[in-house]
C-alpha cells in the first residue's frame, strides 16, 4: 500500500462523512415535513430551512461516488453492481425527493400535499437503504475471485443490516429535528425539540443493539479492537451529548453533536474495513484490498492535486452560503422562494 | 433478451432523457443570465420580469436534470462494472472533477440565486447566475472529456488488462473534445434560445387575454431569442461541419454510415440526400443524389473519394480481428438510424437558421408584421421542439456510430456489461425508469404549461393574482 492509496481511502471516508454531515439533516427535515408539520404553512416553513442548500449537500454523495470511481474503480464496480436493486431503490428515493422542492413550489395548492409525501418518502427511503447497504457490506458479502457479488436476499436483509438501516434513519431524523430547531422560530422550533427529547431514548436502544450485533457479526473487534471501541464509544457519547444539549436548549450544540454522531459512524465503518474495501464472505482471499482495488499512482496524483485545490474553495463558498441564510425562518414563512 | 441488450436499452433511455434537460438547462440559464445582465445594465424593470419569468422555467428543467444525472453517475458501476474496472483509472477523474468543480458551484449558486432577490445587491445577484452558467459549462467540459476519450482514446497505456492514464493533459487536448464541446455547447445555447422564442410565441397566441405591457415583453423576448438563434444556429452548423471533416479520418465507419455509403466512391462522390439502406444486401433504395456534393461536404473541394463501409469493415477486421474476448465482431453500425438522425439534426439546424433570419426581418422596428399572422407565430411556437430532436439525433450518431466499441478500438460493448446483474434485475430497473421518466415528463410539461398559463404578471395585472397562484409572492415557496 502506498501513501496515496491510504490517503485516498481516507478521503473517500471524508467525502462520505461530508455527505452524511450535510445531506443527513436534509433527510431528517424531509421526513419531518410529514411528521412535524401540521398544516401547509408549517410544512412550507420546514421545507424552507433546506430549500437553498439541499442540492449542494447532495453533491457530496455524487462526489463521493465519482471519487470512488476514480480512485478505487474495483470497489466502485463491485459495490455498485453488487447492490444493484438496493441502489435502484435509493435512486428512486433521491429522484422523488429531488423533484419535490421545485414541483411543490409550482403546483396549485390542492396538489402540494403530493409533493410533501414524495419528499418525506424519498427522505425516508434513501438513508434506510443506504444504511442497509453499508452495514451488510461490513458484515461481508459473497464476492467471488473476480470481485463480482452474487448475493441472495438474506445477504442484503438480515438483523444486522436492518437494525443498521433503522439506526441510520433515526440518526438522520434526529439530526433533521436539531437542524430545524436551529433554523426556525416559534412553535415548530419547540415541537422539534420536544420530539428530539423523546426520540433519543429510542436511539440509545438502537445503538446498543447495533453495537452488540457489530461485535458478534463482524470481525471489526478482532481486526481493530481499539479503534472499533473508540468509535462505538464516540457514537454513544455524541448521542448523549446531543440529548443533553437539547434539554439545555443549546440548539447549535445539539445540531453539531448529531452531525458528529454520523461522522463517527462513517469513521467506524472505514476503520473497520481497513486495509480492505470490501469483505468477501466466501473466502478471505477474495477480499477486495485497498492495494489492489485502487487506480494507478498517476491518477491518484492528479486527483490529489485537484482535490487539495478545490475542497477548500468548496468549503469556503458553502459556508458563505449558509452564512447568508443564517436568519431563522419565521412563521408564517416569509422570504423568497422558487 | 440478454443482459447486454437490456443494459444498452437502459443506458440509451436514461442518457437520452438526461440530455433533454441538459441543453435545456445550459441554454436557458445562459439566456436568463443575459436577461439579468440587461436588467442590471439598464435598470429597466421589464428585464427583471423577464429574468424571473424565464428563470422559473429554467428551474423546472434543472430539477429534472439533476435527478436524472444522478442515475447517470450511478449506472456506470451498476450496469457497466467491467467497463468501470477497465476504464476507472481514466474515466473516474473527469467525473470526479465535474462534481468538485461544477456541480458544487451549480447547486450552491442556484440556491443563492433563487433565494436572495431582495437580500443582496443587484450586482452580487447577477454574479450568482453567472456562476451557475460557469458551472453548467464546465460540467459539460468534464463529462465530454470522458466521452471524447471513449470516441478517441489518447494519453493512456494498457497495463494488466486495464487502461491507465499516462498523460492527463493529453485527455484535455484531445481534438475530439474540442469539436464535441464546441458543437454541444453552441447547440445547448441554441436550444435555450429556441425554447424562449417558441414559448413566447405560444404566449402571444393567446392574444385576447394579454395586456399590452406583457405583449411588449414577449415581443422583446422573441427579438432576443431570434437574434441568439441566428448566431447560434450558424455556429452549430459551422462546428458540425468541422466535426464532419474530422470524422472522415478518425471514425470512417461512422461517417460512411451517416451518408449510407457502402462501396468506396470514385473521386467525385455524389451526395445522397435521402434514401433507404438495406443492411443485408448493402443497397440503398429510393435515392435522390446531388452530384459531387459529398466530396465537397467531406473535403471542401470538388474531388475526393469517400471510403465505403465494406472497405472500412474489411480494414477493421484485419486490424482488430474477427473475434474479441470470445465474441464474434461485426464492425457495421446501424446505418439507417445514423443516416436519418443526421438528416434530422442537420435539417432542423438549417430550419432554425432560416426561421431566425425570416423572423428577424419580420420583427424589425416599426415593421412588426410577424405578430399579425397567427400562422407565423405557430411556426415559431412549434420550433420549441426542434432542438430536442436535433440534440437526440446528434447523440444517436455519436454513440451508435461508435459500435461495437465502448472505448474505440480498445474495449467492446459486450465486454463492458456487469456480469453479475441478472436479466430480472435489469428488466425491473428498465421498467422502473421507464415509468418514472414518463411520469416526470408528464408532470413537468403540465407544470410548464400551467406556469405559462398563469403568467403571474398577467394575473396581477388583471387583479386576479393571489398568493397561492403567484410563484413570486412572498412565502409561496
Ligand atoms: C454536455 C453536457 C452533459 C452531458 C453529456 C451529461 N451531463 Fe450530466 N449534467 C449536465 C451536463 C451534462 C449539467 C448541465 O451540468 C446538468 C444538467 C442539468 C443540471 O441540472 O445539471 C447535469 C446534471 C448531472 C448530475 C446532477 C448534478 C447536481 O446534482 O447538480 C449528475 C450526477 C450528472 N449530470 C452526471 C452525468 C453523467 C454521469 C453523464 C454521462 C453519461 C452526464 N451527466 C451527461
Ligand atoms: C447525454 C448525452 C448522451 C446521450 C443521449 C447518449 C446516448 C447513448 C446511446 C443512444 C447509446 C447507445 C445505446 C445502445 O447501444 O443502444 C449510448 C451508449 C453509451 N454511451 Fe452515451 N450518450 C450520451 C452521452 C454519453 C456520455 C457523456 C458518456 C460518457 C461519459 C456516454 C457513455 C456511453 C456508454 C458507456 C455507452 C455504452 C453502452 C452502449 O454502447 O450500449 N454517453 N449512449
Ligand atoms: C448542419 C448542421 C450540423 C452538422 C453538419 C452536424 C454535425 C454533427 C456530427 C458530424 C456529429 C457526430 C460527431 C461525432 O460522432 O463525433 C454531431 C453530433 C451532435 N450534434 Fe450535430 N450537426 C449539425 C447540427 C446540429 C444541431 C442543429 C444540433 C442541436 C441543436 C446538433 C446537436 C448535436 C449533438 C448534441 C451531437 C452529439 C455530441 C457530439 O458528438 O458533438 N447538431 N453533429
Amino acid at each position: 500500500m502506498s501513501f496515496l492509496q491510504i490517503l485516498w481511502f481516507i478521503l473517500i471516508g471524508v467525502l462520505f462523512s461530508g455527505f452524511f454531515f450535510l445531506d443527513g439533516f436534509d433527510y431528517g427535515v424531509g421526513m419531518a415535513v410529514k411528521t412535524l408539520g401540521h398544516n401547509e404553512k408549517e410544512r412550507s416553513q420546514i421545507i424552507q430551512t433546506i430549500g437553498p442548500v439541499w442540492d449542494g449537500n447532495e453533491v457530496w454523495l455524487i462526489t463521493a461516488g465519482g471519487a470512488m470511481f476514480a480512485s478505487f474503480p474495483f470497489w466502485y464496480a463491485s459495490l455498485f453492481s453488487g447492490y444493484y436493486l438496493i441502489l435502484l431503490i435509493v435512486l428512486v428515493g433521491l429522484i422523488i425527493r429531488g423533484v419535490s422542492f421545485e414541483f411543490r413550489a409550482k403546483s396549485p395548492a390542492p396538489r402540494k400535499p403530493i409533493w410533501d409525501n414524495t419528499l418525506a418518502l424519498g427522505s425516508l427511503i434513501a438513508p434506510f437503504f443506504l444504511g442497509v447497504m453499508f452495514i451488510s457490506m461490513i458484515k461481508g458479502m459473497p464476492l467471488d475471485a473476480q470481485g463480482n457479488m452474487h448475493a441472495t436476499f438474506f445477504d442484503y436483509f438480515n438483523w444486522f443490516s436492518i437494525v443498521g438501516g433503522i439506526a441510520l434513519t433515526l440518526l438522520t431524523y434526529l439530526y433533521g429535528l436539531n437542524y430545524i430547531a436551529v433554523r426556525t422560530k416559534g412553535v415548530i422550533c419547540d415541537r422539534a425539540q420536544n420530539y428530539a427529547k423523546a426520540l433519543y431514548w429510542v436511539l440509545y436502544v438502537g445503538e446498543v443493539i447495533f453495537a452488540l450485533l457489530l461485535l458478534f457479526q463482524t470481525d471489526f473487534i478482532k481486526v481493530h479492537p481499539i479503534l472499533t471501541l473508540i468509535c462505538l464509544v464516540l457514537i454513544v457519547a455524541f448521542s448523549v451529548a446531543g440529548h443533553v444539549s437539547v434539554f439545555n436548549n443549546c440548539q447549535g450544540w445539539a445540531f453539531t453533536f448529531s452531525g458528529l454522531t454520523l461522522v463517527s459512524l462513517v469513521t467506524l465503518i472505514f476503520c473497520g474495513l481497513f486495509p480492505r474495501v470490501m469483505i468477501s464472505s466466501i473466502s478471505g482471499k477474495y477480499d477486495l484490498l485497498i492495494q489492489s482495488a485502487s487506480s494507478s499512482n498517476y491518477t491518484l496524483v492528479v486527483m490529489t492535486i485537484a482535490t487539495v485545490i478545490l475542497i477548500p474553495c468548496i468549503l469556503a463558498y458553502t459556508i458563505w452560503s449558509y452564512w447568508i441564510f443564517r436568519k431563522r425562518i419565521e412563521m408564517p414563512a416569509i422570504g423568497e422562494g422558487y | 433478451m440478454n443482459i447486454v441488450s437490456l443494459a444498452r436499452f437502459q443506458f440509451a433511455m436514461t442518457t437520452i432523457f438526461h440530455f433533454f434537460f441538459v441543453p435545456f438547462s445550459i441554454g436557458m440559464v445562459f439566456v436568463v443570465a443575459i436577461m439579468e445582465s440587461m436588467y442590471v445594465h439598464t435598470g429597466k424593470p421589464e428585464y427583471k420580469k423577464m429574468t424571473k419569468f424565464w428563470g422559473n422555467i429554467f428551474l423546472l428543467s434543472f430539477a429534472v436534470g439533476v435527478v436524472t444525472g444522478l442515475i447517470q453517475e450511478f449506472q456506470f458501476g451498476m450496469n457497466w462494472s467491467d467497463y468501470s474496472r477497465f476504464m476507472g483509472d481514466i474515466f473516474g477523474a473527469p467525473l470526479a472533477f465535474e462534481a468538485l468543480l461544477s456541480f458544487f458551484i451549480e447547486s450552491t449558486f442556484i440556491g443563492l440565486w433563487v433565494f436572495t432577490w431582495n437580500k443582496v445587491g443587484k450586482k452580487l445577484h447577477l454574479f450568482f447566475i453567472w456562476m451557475v452558467v460557469f458551472g453548467t459549462i464546465t460540467s459539460a467540459v468534464w463529462i465530454l472529456t470522458a466521452n471524447s476519450f471513449m470516441q478517441h482514446p489518447v494519453g493512456y497505456a494498457v497495463k494488466n488488462g486495464r487502461a491507465v492514464m499516462v498523460n492527463f493533459g493529453a485527455l484535455l487536448a484531445n481534438k475530439q473534445l474540442m469539436f464535441e464541446f464546441g458543437h454541444v455547447i453552441v447547440a445547448a445555447v441554441l436550444t435555450g434560445s429556441t425554447i424562449i422564442t417558441g414559448l413566447a410565441a405560444f404566449q402571444l397566441l393567446k392574444k385576447h387575454t394579454l395586456s399590452d405591457i406583457n405583449k411588449k415583453n414577449y415581443h422583446k423576448t422573441i427579438r432576443l431569442g431570434l437574434t441568439l438563434m441566428l448566431i447560434l444556429s450558424l455556429g452549430t452548423i459551422a462546428m458540425g461541419d468541422v466535426q464532419m471533416q474530422y470524422l472522415v479520418h478518425e471514425q470512417p465507419m461512422k461517417f460512411a454510415a451517416t451518408e449510407a455509403v457502402y462501396k468506396t466512391t470514385g473521386e467525385r462522390a455524389p451526395w445522397t440526400v435521402i434514401g433507404f439502406a438495406n443492411p443485408k444486401t448493402h443497397e440503398v433504395k429510393g435515392k435522390i443524389e446531388i452530384p459531387d456534393m459529398l466530396s465537397i461536404l467531406s473535403y471542401h473541394k470538388p474531388t475526393g473519394a469517400v471510403k465505403g463501409m465494406e472497405e472500412v469493415n474489411a480494414e477493421m477486421e484485419k486490424k482488430y480481428g474477427t473475434h474479441i474476448a470470445g465474441h464474434k465482431m461485426d464492425y457495421y453500425v446501424p446505418v439507417n438510424t445514423l443516416f436519418w438522425s443526421f438528416r434530422f439534426m442537420a435539417g432542423f439546424g438549417a430550419l432554425m437558421a432560416l426561421v431566425s433570419i425570416v423572423g428577424l426581418i419580420m420583427t424589425r422596428k416599426n415593421k412588426e408584421s410577424l405578430y399579425k399572422h397567427r400562422w407565423c407565430l405557430w411556426v415559431l411556437a412549434l420550433m420549441t421542439f426542434t432542438p430536442f430532436i436535433a440534440n437526440t439525433s446528434g447523440w444517436l450518431i455519436t454513440e451508435l456510430g461508435r459500435a461495437p466499441w465502448t472505448v474505440y478500438g480498445l474495449f467492446t460493448i459486450a465486454q463492458s456489461v456487469s456480469p453479475n446483474v441478472s436479466v430480472a434485475s435489469l428488466l425491473t430497473s428498465n421498467i422502473v425508469y421507464f415509468c418514472l421518466f414518463t411520469g416526470l415528463a408528464i408532470i413537468l410539461i403540465s407544470l410548464i404549461v400551467r406556469f405559462l398559463h398563469n403568467d403571474p404578471e398577467e394575473l396581477a395585472m388583471q387583479g386576479q393574482g393571489n398568493k397561492e397562484t403567484d410563484p413570486f409572492a412572498k412565502g409561496a415557496f
